[in-house]
């Protein structure tokens, strides 16, 4: 009994800690003073105000909202298109290739980053909205393959062939049967590759530029020059924009899955 | 349907089959036939899956593939459908090469074992869905779907969906779509393979009477030989990716040109011998020391008789044969089985292996070890080379 209620202990200890971080930045944002100090002195607005006032953070708000738009839609396409060829098409080394394709999951981030930072280098990338796609795709793309890799693995293959002897053509059968059926998993992996590209800090810091700067970028550029508590609002704002994201995610998932039981 | 066999493309068609120094009557053949597969071989790698097959399904007929798994009946179906390649042959359907024709541009219908109702999709939409790839109009549609359903009695459930749908009302709907285009094949592969017995049945019914409404070509694939004895037009037997017989049941059933075949459909008593004597239209053969006669001649070292169970009847230990054309064996009783409308014995030869009798009267012997004598007349025995074929499962 004692020992069932100590682990129950460590449990809550472990959620706190692994939430107390995340959470602690809510009050900081309110702060009346213009401090990091925790716990914070009275209630303000003003660093909310100062973000929503503030053309600089706003043009970062936007860099990061179309980064990840693009990104979104560049992985998805590629995304899906990758894994359908991997789960039709049978040829040698395939099981190569499909762990080729989840490498940037297991990489460390700082060594593709200093990979594309020299390659961007040569090709006039750095801190263009090319750039910041190409780099966030390389390491969205895998969460889109995984996830549309299983939503395909559930689809039957005699649909396609039904729809092949019912008069559809391969796009026709794709767009009709296919798609619509592997939806959740499309719609998951978007999401992801949304959320994994607007959260992303490591290649975006190298990738940046004075004209262009996503979020986390601006944020983690004026924590380090100067002591600025605009960026718990903004830490807040981002923070509520990816867990929105992510629960969007999670929904589509699961009221899908109650559809086709 | 479409009006594809256009004069040109048909002159263009012959001209193809005359550089492949077919005669005029092969073409004649080849364009007059609901499907023709001639010398149509599949390879994977050396192995030939299917084996140089000929074989000409009428327009409007009920031909079933039958064969173990692995026969090559489902990647001949395949073929037709345009799923696999050919490796090697001609496929025409109405007079039309399709080898290299996409399966959605062959205008077939299909069945699959598993339904492949799209599930996202409604009963009327699953339907409705090869009728936009035809571009029909919506109003058009509307009476089409409900002539397709009310066809296999399932008018009331358009706006279901798949998974709301039992096997059985599954397979119906998938019959309406495949068939609401009129396509002039219908492919089916075990369509009933997934159904319980008392629903097979009467599945079985329906098909048929299907059949006979719509007059398509039906290609029907099933390892099941009752579903194809009760079906078919004619039967193609497949074994080891060639066809060993095409006929029609009773043809199949009655004078097999194979032990494969004679094995394959309904159940059997097989007497292996060598032969003894050929005197005219009857061999003798020696099946373990007796002399044992059956119709016609074949030129083999190893033969063997094979008698159906109905044409066997059972009598007592000594009795003798009051006519000449009458074939005896000594047997021993092993089992009976009172089946209703017949007895069911099996018996063990004199070579040790087993035997099936089927009488409507019994004469009384069948306690299990008795002694009896196993009689048939020399015209209901087939007489074929014995190749060994064992082991062939009769469900």
């Amino acid at each position: 009994m004692t020992l069932k209620r100590a682990l129950g202990a460590l449990a809550v200890l472990i959620v706190l800690w692994l939430l107390l971080p995340t959470l602690v930045i809510i009050p900081m944002s309110f702060n009346s003073a213009a401090s990091f100090n925790f716990p914070p002195q009275g209630f303000s607005l003003q660093w909310y105000e100062n973000f929503f006032t503030d053309p600089s953070w706003l043009r970062a708000l936007g860099s990061s909202l179309q980064v990840a738009l693009v990104t979104m839609v560049v992985a998805t396409s590629l995304g899906i298109m990758a894994a359908i060829g991997l789960s039709k098409v049978k040829f040698r080394g395939k099981a190569l290739l499909e762990s080729y394709f989840l490498t940037p999951l297991i990489v460390p981030g700082i060594v593709i980053a200093i990979g594309l930072y020299s390659l961007f280098l040569r090709f006039n990338l750095l801190g263009t909205l090319p750039g910041f796609v190409l780099a966030h795709t390389v390491v969205a793309l895998p969460l889109v393959i995984i996830n549309v890799t299983a939503s395909l693995q559930g689809v039957d293959p005699r649909l396609e062939q039904a729809s092949a002897t019912l008069g559809a053509g391969r796009l026709r059968t794709f767009f009709s049967i296919t798609l619509p059926l592997i939806m959740p998993g499309v719609t998951a992996g978007a999401l992801f590759a949304f959320v994994t590209s607007f959260d992303e800090i490591i290649l975006s810091l190298f990738i940046q530029s004075p004209q262009l700067q996503t979020l986390p970028v601006k944020i983690y550029n004026s924590v380090t020059q100067a002591s600025d508590p605009t960026v718990a609002a903004v830490a807040v704002i981002a923070m509520f924009t990816s867990v929105l994201v992510m629960l969007t995610a999670q929904f589509a998932t699961r009221k899908r899955k109650r559809v086709s039981a | 349907m479409r009006p594809e066999s256009t004069t040109s493309a048909l002159d263009h068609n012959e001209q193809e089959l005359r550089q492949l120094h077919l005669n005029t009557e092969v073409i004649n053949v080849i364009n007059d036939a609901g499907i023709s597969l001639r010398d149509v071989t599949k390879r994977y790698g050396n192995k030939a899956v299917v084996d140089a097959i000929n074989l000409v399904i009428e327009p409007g007929e009920f031909m079933t593939f039958l064969g173990p798994s692995g026969s090559g009946k489902t990647t001949t179906l395949n073929m037709i459908a345009g799923f696999v390649s050919a490796t090697e042959g001609l496929l025409h359907i109405y007079g039309k090469p399709v080898a290299k024709l996409p399966a959605h541009k062959r205008d077939i219908g299909m069945v699959f074992q598993n339904y492949a109702l799209f599930p996202h999709k409604t009963v009327a939409e699953n339907i409705a869905y090869p009728l936009d790839r035809r571009k029909i109009a919506k109003a058009e549609q509307k009476t089409m779907i409900a002539g397709a359903l009310d066809m296999v009695r399932m008018g009331d459930f358009g706006d279901r969906y798949p998974a709301e749908l039992s096997g059985g009302q599954q397979q119906r709907v998938a019959l309406a779509r495949a068939l609401v285009y009129k396509p002039r094949v219908l492919l089916m592969d075990e369509p009933l393979g997934a159904l319980d017995k008392k629903l097979r049945e009467w599945l079985q019914k329906e098909i048929k009477r299907i059949h006979r409404e719509v007059g398509s070509t039906f290609v029907y694939v099933t390892h099941d030989q009752e579903e194809a004895l009760s079906l078919s037009d004619r039967i193609a037997v497949f074994n080891n990716g060639r066809i060993e017989q095409v006929g029609t049941p009773a043809e199949l059933y009655q004078r097999p040109e194979t032990l494969f075949v004679g094995r394959f459909l309904g159940e059997s008593t097989v007497l292996s011998g060598s032969m003894i004597d050929t005197a005219g239209a009857t061999t003798t053969l020696d099946v373990s020391g007796h002399a044992i006669r059956v119709p016609g001649q074949k030129n083999s070292t190893s033969l063997a008789i094979l008698i159906r169970p109905e044409n066997i009847t059972l009598d007592e230990e000594g009795t003798v044969p009051e006519s000449s054309d009458v074939n005896t064996l000594p047997v021993t009783v092993l089992d009976a089985n009172y089946l209703g409308s017949a007895w069911r014995c099996e018996v063990q030869l004199p070579d040790g292996s087993t035997g099936t009798v089927r009488e409507a009267h019994s004469t009384g012997v069948r306690e299990p070890g008795t002694r009896a004598l196993m009689r048939w007349n020399v015209d209901s025995g087939v007489l074929l080379e014995d190749t060994g074929d064992e082991g062939v499962s009769l469900t």
